[in-house]
């Protein structure tokens, strides 16, 4: 066991885990998830957020089960190997904004970083304008990095607040299995508190025990091996660093081989799966988004680990991302594959206007080089 | 022989650990050349652990591991 640790936190670490989910991903595809989007924490998101009623999309309601694996799957491995370790006090409530913003930029794009990736792999071309959007956003970040911006210090937690994400996990788990049905609509059929898409993406998805395994399969490894997909494209930038760089390019050659064996690799802009050719949104959308990811510390995957591993401010960013998605479907700033929700442009300007605010005023950094 | 640089880097968030350490070994480099550097970073989290003795590494120096009794680790980085 310890060797196989040792190997996933080596350089061979990332590596792995973007060819697992360059295979799993594109497989999930073909078992039943929609277009592109074998995993996408910022979709899923959206879908949790529609299934327990905080957003009533009916295209887009569901409890999807590789959410709920990566954080289990990361507290198996954190538990395993002695790295649950409860902490929080980094400005919590800065990075519930964030984890919306995030979310918020990601729908715009149609898909979070990881889906970004996907996309690219499958042949859909927009994701180009979203990866650079991505790319510009990080690199917005890194000057407020190198500016001095911090969050500030989290500290050492009760055991108790590690476990408060993974409880809510097995409660979405119980829900999924169970899904209520104890309101009553119009018509007197049954209804809510939770939601399940009938038709379009929503509906859209692999077998609960399959998904579930995959995302326990994936959330092990990333705990293990730090996989991130902001943190990628940073490291590599600020600190000239390839150690996760290297686990991105594993991710899109694995997905681009195993979505082309599969027979899912439809190359061009028009008419791809959940996505939309509005290619200043789709940029802006994920500027947006990897500019907060990065004032965050990770991308939207990474936070999910984190909360594995009781970090408490990772898992409200990830509860951020889930309330985020409610509002953008609420208040028509996600986009559909027609292209940008009538407000979205306006939220993506208004996000980045938060977030640079947010990237110049946390900059103070108490003990650090003396 | 000149008192090492001490980098408190426990609590704080990726990349923040690398950065401090990075720019901790910057500044050493460009202190006396004849003069053995040792740069000494706190952090709390494997993670960080890692990702620091790794900048460490690109920038050419070795990183003697210590954990202390608070399960945090201290990273004694040294100019070879």
């Amino acid at each position: 066991m310890s060797s196989l640790s040792r190997f996933l936190t080596s350089r061979w670490g990332p590596i792995l885990t973007g060819i697992a989910v360059g295979v799993l991903a594109p497989v999930l595809v073909k078992l039943g998830n929609p277009g592109n989007m074998g995993i996408c924490v910022a979709c899923f998101s959206r879908d949790i957020a529609g299934a327990l009623g905080l957003h009533r999309a009916s295209l887009v309601q569901y409890l999807r089960p590789e959410i709920i694996g990566f954080v289990l799957g990361s507290l198996a491995a954190a538990l395993i190997f002695r790295e649950f370790k409860p902490r929080t006090g980094s400005a919590p409530l800065v990075r519930f904004l964030l984890g919306m913003f995030a979310v918020i930029g990601a729908l715009v794009f149609l898909g979070c970083p990881w889906r970004a990736y996907l996309r690219l792999s499958g042949g859909d071309w927009n994701a180009i304008f979203g990866i650079l959007g991505l790319a510009a956003g990080i690199g917005l970040g890194i000057v407020f990095l190198k500016m001095g911006f911090s969050l500030g210090r989290s500290r050492p937690a009760p055991a108790a607040l590690g476990w408060v994400l993974p409880v809510v996990m097995i409660a979405l788990l119980v829900l999924l299995v169970a899904a209520p049905q104890l309101g009553r609509d119009a018509d007197g059929n049954p209804t809510g508190p939770i939601f399940f898409s009938e038709k379009g993406p929503g509906s859209q998805h692999a077998p609960l025990l399959i998904a579930l395994g995959v995302g326990l399969f994936v959330g092990f490894l990333a705990q293990r091996s730090r996989f991130c997909t902001v943190g990628a494209l940073r490291d590599l930038a600020l600190l000239r660093d390839a150690h996760l760089f290297n686990g991105i390019l594993a991710l899109i050659v694995a997905a681009f081989l195993t979505n082309l064996a599969l027979g899912q690799l439809k190359p061009g802009f028009e008419g791809q799966p959940v996505a939309h050719t509005a290619w200043l949104w789709n940029f802006g959308g994920m500027a947006l988004a990897g500019l907060a990811f990065t004032l965050a510390g990770g991308c939207p995957g990474r936070q999910l680990f984190l909360s594995g591993e009781g970090d408490g401010d990772a898992a409200i960013f990830s509860l951020g991302m889930i309330v985020g998605a409610g509002f953008a479907h609420n208040f028509s700033l996600a986009s559909s594959p027609t292209g940008p929700g009538a407000f979205g442009p306006a939220a993506v300007l208004a996000g980045l206007v938060v977030c640079a605010i947010i990237g110049l005023t946390f900059r103070e950094r108490t003990g650090g080089v003396s | 022989m000149t008192e090492p640089t001490i980098v408190d880097a426990r609590g704080l968030s990726c990349p923040e650990p690398a950065m401090l350490t990075r720019q901790a070994l910057l500044n050493a480099k460009s202190g006396a050349a004849d003069e053995a550097s040792v740069v000494i970073v706190l952090v709390d989290s494997t993670t960080s652990r890692d990702n620091v003795v790794r900048t460490g590494k690109l920038a050419g120096w070795q990183a003697a591991i210590e954990q202390q009794a608070d399960g945090s680790y201290k990273l004694t980085l040294t100019r070879p």
